[in-house]
């Protein structure tokens, strides 16, 4: 275990979790507003390929971020029109829209792999980055990290203590009772599913500007699932999701440090270690029916007809 | 002011219709596509549909990949879509396929040099275990913790891929095969080949076994109290309580079977059409027959014509792979794109629209 630096672990465990805390950060959103959108996976994947070409092309990490977003968003209003106004079934339609994505990036991919992302700077937090284990853990990141925090925050503050927040869970608990008092249940329905995706989007991103930094075909390798899997860890609520995600980050990059530092443990089984641990949360979770339950949002998943 | 307004009973017309829509449309779209990425659109899509059956040049050699093609598609597909009917969300067919090969090839090895005309029935029972013991993963976890099925089962995909590895690169390795990874040739060790069957027709055990499970699944749904219920659960899962079904057998019903079914169909293609256990031996049937199974409208019949179909847009995709230079990726992103109309054009059975403003709802 000598091989392997805390110091530098915890460093690379924040990044390791940024793309999934951000995917896990959208999703939750959205499933607040009632609507489950299982195609996380194909959302990151698109935005990793469109962020990565046009941080290519301009070499602005930067624009990247923020096409990725659109584009993210883009793909997850396909998903947004299906389920919102054709009223398909939200379980097929995420996960078509995974497999679409899946092919549909590698098809945008084809000229850009084995090229190489414009690094991008980290924040200068200039001689705080300096102090020892504090500097590295906490004031050398990229901006993205400090983003996705803030993200965070921004979601806890709009869901538990905005008139919009308010109405956007009203919409998943009971999108009848919001209709009859006359909110829009389509409308705040589409703005939760873009921004999941916008938030999907730009973790696919920041797996492929930063933490990867490169294009490979099929390169979230379930990410998106385990973001899906962290909402549920964290029972629907905000600052869990950065708890679930940075254990989850946490656990992909030790497999990671193991293997390289050679440790007497098959590289197989660590490398399936993020998908078992993933399910053995999931069944700690799911055990206790009654409080996974009552957190969920009542209206998870069910497609809404004003007539019905 | 364009309305949905609800039908009181799905339309038996555009039920059987939707899918023939869907398929135009997804013509229409990816001819747009293929135009995009600066290909002729009518002759990228004679390509892929037209010519793989038609074609002097071509058809010899693609009719017979029709079958190899649809078998596992339409096997893995069957069994999905007893789930999907009761609500019970398979999407892991990719690891319990896997699962099943390893298992089944895993066993055949055991016994190698042996020939024995056991070996290979004993095989297929392996990968059918296999796959069925892979799929009850999940379905015991949501029966007694009640964990969502989609997530643990999609995981489990990941961890049968880091297996596969581990068996390619570690105990099924060939001691022949000069360091590579991969196993033995199974199709070419007697006792363990699953040969072509009919010379000229690509149908292979798998294949029969396809066309058997289409069939069974006809009469139990149609005909079996068992096929009722898999279907009530669907409609109204209360009432399906009230009426004394059981929702614990039912999980471990439909993924034990379509885990098994996808099992086998790992099995008979490593046996055969693949040949061997190697890193990337599967090549997502798992996924693309969960596609299968919308487009064929969760029916036995409609799933044996959509594997066809889907076949096609492979057996296609790979010549205008070769003619036309298309990616390979684009006809992934063609049958993503099939599965999107599918479930959009569905509204039409489901709902009537109305044009002009009505009343009030």
């Amino acid at each position: 275990m000598d091989a392997i630096n805390p110091v530098i672990l915890i460093a690379s465990l924040i990044v390791a979790s940024t793309p999934i805390l951000l995917a896990a950060l959208g999703e939750l959103v959205c499933e607040k507003a009632g609507v489950l959108n299982l195609g996380v996976e194909g959302m990151m994947i698109f935005g990793a390929i469109c962020g990565f070409a046009i941080a290519v092309e301009t070499e602005s990490p930067l624009l990247g971020f923020l096409c990725a977003a659109l584009a993210g968003a883009a793909l997850s209003m396909i998903f947004g029109v299906l389920t919102q106004f054709l009223l398909s079934n939200q379980v097929a339609t995420g996960l078509a829209l995974t497999l679409f994505g899946l092919g549909f990036s590698a098809l945008v991919g084809q000229g850009y792999v084995g090229l190489k992302a414009p690094a991008t700077p980290a924040v200068p937090f200039g001689p705080l980055a300096d102090l020892p284990v504090v500097g590295p853990i906490l004031f050398s990141h990229d901006a993205m990290v400090y983003a996705s925090i803030a993200l965070v925050a921004a979601v806890w503050y709009v869901l538990a203590h905005t008139r919009a927040g308010l109405i956007l869970r009203a919409v998943g608990e009971s999108h009848d009772a919001a209709h009859a008092l006359g909110y829009k249940v389509v409308r705040i329905r589409l703005l939760a599913i873009a921004f999941g995706g916008a938030l999907a989007g730009l973790g696919g991103a920041y797996l492929s500007l930063v933490r990867v930094p490169q294009w490979t075909e099929g390169m979230t390798a379930g990410a998106g699932w385990i973001a899906l899997a962290i909402v549920v860890f964290a029972s629907w609520r905000p600052w869990r999701i950065v708890l679930g995600a940075y254990l989850f980050g946490g656990i992909s990059v030790l497999q990671l440090n193991l293997q390289a530092a050679g440790i007497k443990i098959p590289v197989e089984l660590l490398s399936m270690s993020p998908y078992v641990i993933t399910i053995v949360v999931l069944v700690l979770m799911s055990r206790d029916r009654t409080r996974t339950a009552l957190n969920a949002p009542a209206a998870l998943g069910r497609s809404f007809h004003a007539s019905s | 002011m364009i309305r949905l307004e609800k039908r009181p009973n799905p339309s038996r017309l555009w039920t059987a219709l939707t899918p023939v829509v869907a398929v135009v449309l997804t013509m229409i779209a990816g001819g747009i596509l293929f135009a995009a990425l600066g290909k002729d659109p009518f002759e990228a899509l004679r390509t892929i549909f037209w010519d793989p059956l038609f074609s002097e040049q071509f058809a010899a050699f693609s009719r017979p990949q029709l079958l190899i093609k649809a078998g596992p598609l339409i096997l893995i597909a069957i069994g999905l879509s007893l789930g999907f009917r009761a609500g019970i969300w398979n999407i892991g067919a990719e690891g319990q396929y896997i699962m099943g090969a390893l298992c089944g090839a895993g066993l055949g090895l055991a016994f190698y040099p042996t020939q024995s005309a056991l070996i290979f029935p004993a095989m297929v029972v392996a990968g059918a275990l296999g796959g069925w013991a892979w799929a009850m993963i999940p379905a015991v976890l949501k029966i007694r913790f009640g964990t969502n099925e989609i997530l643990v089962s999609l995981m489990l995909v990941y961890v049968a891929e880091a297996l596969l590895a581990s068996a390619a690169l570690g105990i099924l390795r060939s001691p022949e095969g000069g360091g590579f990874p991969g196993s033995r040739n199974l199709s070419q060790i007697d006792a363990m080949a699953n040969p072509e069957l009919i010379a000229g027709t690509g149908m292979h055990w798998g294949v029969v076994t396809g066309f058997a499970a289409v069939i069974a699944a006809y009469v139990l749904l149609n005909r079996h109290i068992l096929g009722y219920q898999i279907k009530l659960t669907g409609q109204a899962p209360r009432a399906a309580r009230f009426a004394g079904v059981n929702p614990s057998m039912l999980v471990a019903l439909c993924l034990g079977v379509s885990g098994a079914l996808a099992g086998l169909a790992g099995l008979f293609e490593v046996t055969g059409p693949a040949g061997q256990i190697s890193i990337d031996f599967n090549s997502g049937y798992g996924f693309t027959a969960i596609i299968v199974a919308f487009l064929g409208r969760l029916h036995p019949v409609g799933i044996l014509l959509a594997g066809l179909l889907m076949a096609l847009t492979y057996i296609g995709g790979e010549l205008a792979q070769f003619m036309l230079g298309i990616p390979a990726a684009a006809i992934q992103a063609f049958q993503g794109m099939l599965l999107f109309f599918l479930l959009g054009v569905d509204v039409l059975s489901n709902y009537r629209i109305r044009i002009g403003k009505g009343a009030p709802a």
